[in-house]
């Protein structure tokens, strides 16, 4: 099966998404990322039980911080999907894609940008 | 342990605009497990002040350390070397640690990061819940190891108030009646005759009615 998705993302595979700490997420940002989404499987068919519920509640923790920092809590997302479901990353990573695009460059790479230009 | 909390990041934020080298100072013990001042929430919380600063076009230098232990010296020196590469330091340590700090490097000015609570423990993932407040002569022999001191609104000594209802305390229905607790607890032990016995009038005065407090221990000074 060959999918098309967005190639302006670059995938980071973690063995569950419960070793995705908040701040992995921050991380992101600080490094100038527009947005971070986290995949993860279905709620209640964690390998390791409550992997993706940790994940959900860092990437919720992750969106608090970047509203008060004013980047923007909107940019991070979690989904979850079965490993089986190719088609539907596909289709989620469009779908963050859209919502980044839309959204524009993160504040952070702006700000930094600037910097760099004004050097 | 000491249970903490952590602050607001607007408070902080606030706390630490008019500096420009600051160091996030965690502690690995008691506000680590609370999950509000160890090396987790230091980076978190370096990393969201760096972005903030960033996006106001005010980049400031904020780095981040994690000390041992905050109450005590040889870990707080180990900061010494570098202290002066700092205006402020911000310590996700409890009340003790940012004094004992504080103390310590006289011109430093210390921003306290939590917000100090009890002495509690872990009752669940995400729950903390005071157990003790130190108050200096432990009555837990007499009431069925449930403190009354810390878990009674009223601090009653010989049973409970007129407001327990239904094993819960009058303050509000979500809170443990402790001598309801207390008299399950002795029943289960089989020691409802302590109950009977009149507790003596306390001293508050290893309490805070006696000011602050010190412990002296001659057979351990050197
Ligand atoms: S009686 Fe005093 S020392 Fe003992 S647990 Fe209660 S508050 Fe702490
Ligand atoms: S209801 Fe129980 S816990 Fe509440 S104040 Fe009265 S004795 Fe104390």
């Amino acid at each position: 099966m060959r999918l098309k998705i967005p190639a302006n993302f670059r995938i980071i595979r973690v063995p569950c998404t419960g070793k995705v700490d908040v701040i992995h997420i921050l991380r992101a940002f600080e490094k100038g990322a527009d947005g971070v989404y986290v995949v993860g499987c279905m709620e209640g068919d964690c390998h390791y039980n409550e992997g993706n519920f940790r994940a959900r509640k860092r990437v919720e923790q992750a969106a608090k911080i970047l509203d008060k920092v004013g980047v923007g809590g909107e940019r991070v997302k979690m989904f979850n999907l079965s490993s089986g479901e190719g088609p539907l990353f596909a289709q989620y990573s469009i779908e963050m894609n859209n919502k980044i695009m839309e959204l524009g460059p993160s504040p952070i790479r702006l700000a930094k940008q600037d910097k760099k230009n004004a050097a | 342990m000491i249970i903490a909390e952590k602050k607001p990041i607007e408070e902080i934020i606030d706390e630490v605009k008019d500096f420009h080298r600051i160091l996030i100072l965690g502690c690995n013990e008691c506000v680590t497990v609370c999950e509000a001042g160890g090396k987790k929430e230091v980076e978190v919380l370096a990393s969201a002040l760096r972005m903030y600063f960033i996006n106001q076009g005010d980049e400031k230098v904020i780095d981040e350390r994690t000390l041992e232990r905050q109450c005590d010296h040889e870990y707080l020196e180990e900061i010494r070397s570098n202290i002066d590469d700092y205006d402020a330091i911000v310590s996700l340590a409890c009340g003790v640690g940012v004094q004992f700090a504080a103390e310590k490097y006289l011109t430093m000015p210390l921003i306290p990061g939590v917000n100090t609570v009890c002495l509690g423990a872990n009752e669940d993932r995400g729950l903390w819940t005071e157990r003790c407040q130190a108050c200096g002569s432990c009555v837990l022999a007499r009431t069925g190891g449930i403190c009354p001191v810390s878990r009674c609104a009223k601090r009653v000594l010989n049973g409970p108030c007129g407001g327990s209802t239904n094993g819960k305390c009058e303050i509000s229905k979500d809170v443990d009646c402790a001598w309801q607790l207390i008299v399950d607890r002795l029943k289960a032990l089989g020691k409802m005759d302590d109950y009977e016995k009149v507790a003596p009038i306390k001293d508050w005065s290893t309490d805070r009615a006696g000011g602050p407090r010190t412990v002296t221990r001659e057979d351990v000074k050197i």
